[in-house]
């Protein structure tokens, strides 16, 4: 019912999204969704992969700093109001956003939300209560 | 010039024996009898005074006077921990005035000339050092004090004066301003530019004396000697000529403690022979120079010392602010509570204002997945810096192991800017 998304402190310097991805797709570790928030002066990129505690161990052996999030991760229809139903849900039931981010899949023709919420179980429950269906570390992993 | 500087030292020993708790256990430790200081010759059985000194017995421990007879108390940053203090008697702030109004001749200043005094005033010794020479000499002052750099040049374009004192950075910076405000600094009134409380190089120097299209002459000075007024560079510009009368100035091997030959580098050494606050006997300053005792051209016969050619310690200085790497790891160390990896990058902007840039490598264990944490981390280090260092910094959180590394010790300090 959660999804572990990893987080990477990335300093704003050339070349160095890009040794990020190189490393995990020469390793066969698949970026399901990706979102960078930047500062001025570094950044934090935020992604959810298929195989999360590989990731993590590549990332820190080659001297990223990493950590991992649990995050609740959504798919609804790739239609327009789809993305308000849900936001709807968490501003009736008084849960706060931290941070969010879509990812439209063509296969399945369905959109993967991303949602970081303050108070996980709080946000997990209402989604529930509320029929909707949350994706699970396993639909990622296939 | 060698009787008078005798007597002096004679009477000092005796003095601060008699006077300062301090100075009495350390030639009791020593088996010196003051009375056994007969001749300046003698100054080199003297044991030395070092900023560590001042701080193990702040605040007032190292005076030589009851703190009712401290006419006024003047106070520099320390390393880490305590600050310097330094205890003017009503007969310290006379010499002040005196050296400083010598200073001001000098470099070129006649009674009856306006002054903008653009340092700052208060615990800080340039401002009110410049004022009390100015005002003993006889000089219409502007006590401006640091910023406000628009009004700085307004009044400046309608009061006329002749000197300008300030920072060489600060110089340099309001000229910037008066170009960007379409103010011509060359059509100024300034004739006569007193610079000091932090290096200024040759081309530094020339860049000023360009921009403004004046003389500029370098102040030295320190807040454990009297502030500015040790040593003042006439209009030939060929070396400080240091007031040897009341301040005797040995040049040493720091590593050693022995004079090093005339015209050669050392640490300079400075006995304040008159002062009656806080009198310090041989105290290091740390700062690397070398002297000559040929007269100058200017005819003064006093000794010169050269421009600082560098520091015995890693003290850097941004803005006329001292400041010392242990300051910074200090307050990572206590936001952290781990050594944090950290760089000091100093750089000097176009406008010649020098910035402070601190790289912080961040640790998983402070690594949030939120902004908004690590910009509060960022803000909070930046807070805490401007608190102990009185001086903007701007705080940059990098990957770890970006630092530059030798030998397995961090390189803590890269100072971008052009050489001294």
């Amino acid at each position: 019912m959660e999804i572990t998304q990893i987080s990477v402190f990335l300093e704003n310097r050339k070349g160095r999204l890009n040794e990020l991805c190189s490393l995990l797709g020469k390793n066969e570790v698949n970026i399901m969704a990706l979102t960078v928030a930047d500062t001025e002066t570094f950044g934090v990129l935020r992604m959810v992969v298929d195989k999360p505690e590989k990731a993590l161990a590549l990332l820190k052996e080659n001297g990223f700093t990493a950590r991992r999030t649990s995050v609740l991760a959504v798919e609804v229809g790739n239609d327009p109001g789809d993305l308000a139903k849900i936001v709807r849900i968490f501003d009736e039931n008084d849960a706060n956003v931290e941070y969010m981010y879509a990812f439209a899949q063509t296969i399945t023709d369905k959109a993967l939300l991303v949602f970081k919420i303050e108070d996980f179980e709080h946000g997990k429950k209402i989604l529930l209560e509320n029929g909707v269906t949350l994706i699970s570390m396993n639909e990622i992993s296939s | 010039m060698k009787t008078l500087q005798s007597g002096r030292l004679a009477a000092l020993t005796k003095y601060i024996y008699n006077n300062s708790p301090f100075y009495h256990e350390l030639l009791d430790r020593d088996g010196i009898a003051p009375e056994s200081i007969q001749s300046i010759d003698d100054i080199v059985r003297l044991p030395f005074t070092t900023k560590n000194d001042m701080r193990d017995n702040y605040p007032f421990s190292l005076f030589s006077t009851p703190l009712n007879q401290i006419g006024e108390i003047h106070v520099s940053s320390g390393t880490t921990g305590n600050p310097t203090v330094t205890g003017y008697t009503r007969e310290d702030l006379a010499l002040w005035s005196t050296v400083v109004a010598r200073c001001l001749g000098c470099a070129g200043a006649k009674p009856g000339d306006m002054i903008q005094i653009a340092y700052g005033y208060g615990l800080f010794t340039g401002g009110l050092g410049l004022h009390y020479g100015a005002l003993e000499m006889g000089l219409t002052i502007l006590p401006m004090s640091a910023g406000q750099t628009k009004r700085q040049l307004k009044l400046m374009q309608d009061f006329k004066p002749r000197i300008l004192a300030c920072t060489p950075s600060y110089a340099l910076s309001m000229a910037e301003q008066a170009i960007q405000d379409g103010i011509d600094p060359r059509e100024s009134s300034l004739e006569i530019g007193i610079f000091g409380a932090e290096p200024c190089s040759e081309s530094m120097r020339a860049e000023i004396e360009d921009k403004w299209n004046i003389l500029a002459a370098d102040i030295y000075g320190l807040s454990e000697i009297i502030g500015p007024g040790v040593a003042q560079e006439c209009t030939h510009k060929d070396g400080l000529h240091i007031f040897s009368d009341v301040f005797y100035p040995e040049i040493i091997n720091p590593d050693t403690g022995s004079p090093v030959p005339e015209g050669e580098d050392g640490e300079l050494v400075i006995t304040t022979l008159t002062k009656t606050g806080s009198p310090l006997i041989r105290y290091r300053t740390r700062d690397i120079v070398s002297m000559t005792s040929e007269t100058c051209k200017c005819g003064r016969t006093s000794p010169r010392i050269s421009k600082i050619k560098g520091r015995t310690d890693d003290m850097l200085i941004i803005r006329g602010i001292n400041v010392f790497p242990s300051q910074i790891e200090h307050v990572l160390l206590g936001i952290e509570e781990t050594e944090p990896h950290y760089q000091l990058i100093v750089s000097r902007r176009e406008n010649g204002l020098d910035e402070i840039e601190i790289q912080v490598e961040i640790t998983p264990d402070v690594f949030s997945d939120e902004i908004k944490q690590l910009e509060r981390l960022e803000g909070k280090i930046k807070a805490e810096m401007a608190s102990v260092l009185s001086l903007s910094a701007k705080v940059r959180l990098v990957e770890p192991g970006t630092i530059e590394r030798s030998m397995g010790k961090a390189k803590r300090v890269i100072d971008n800017r052009p050489s001294q």
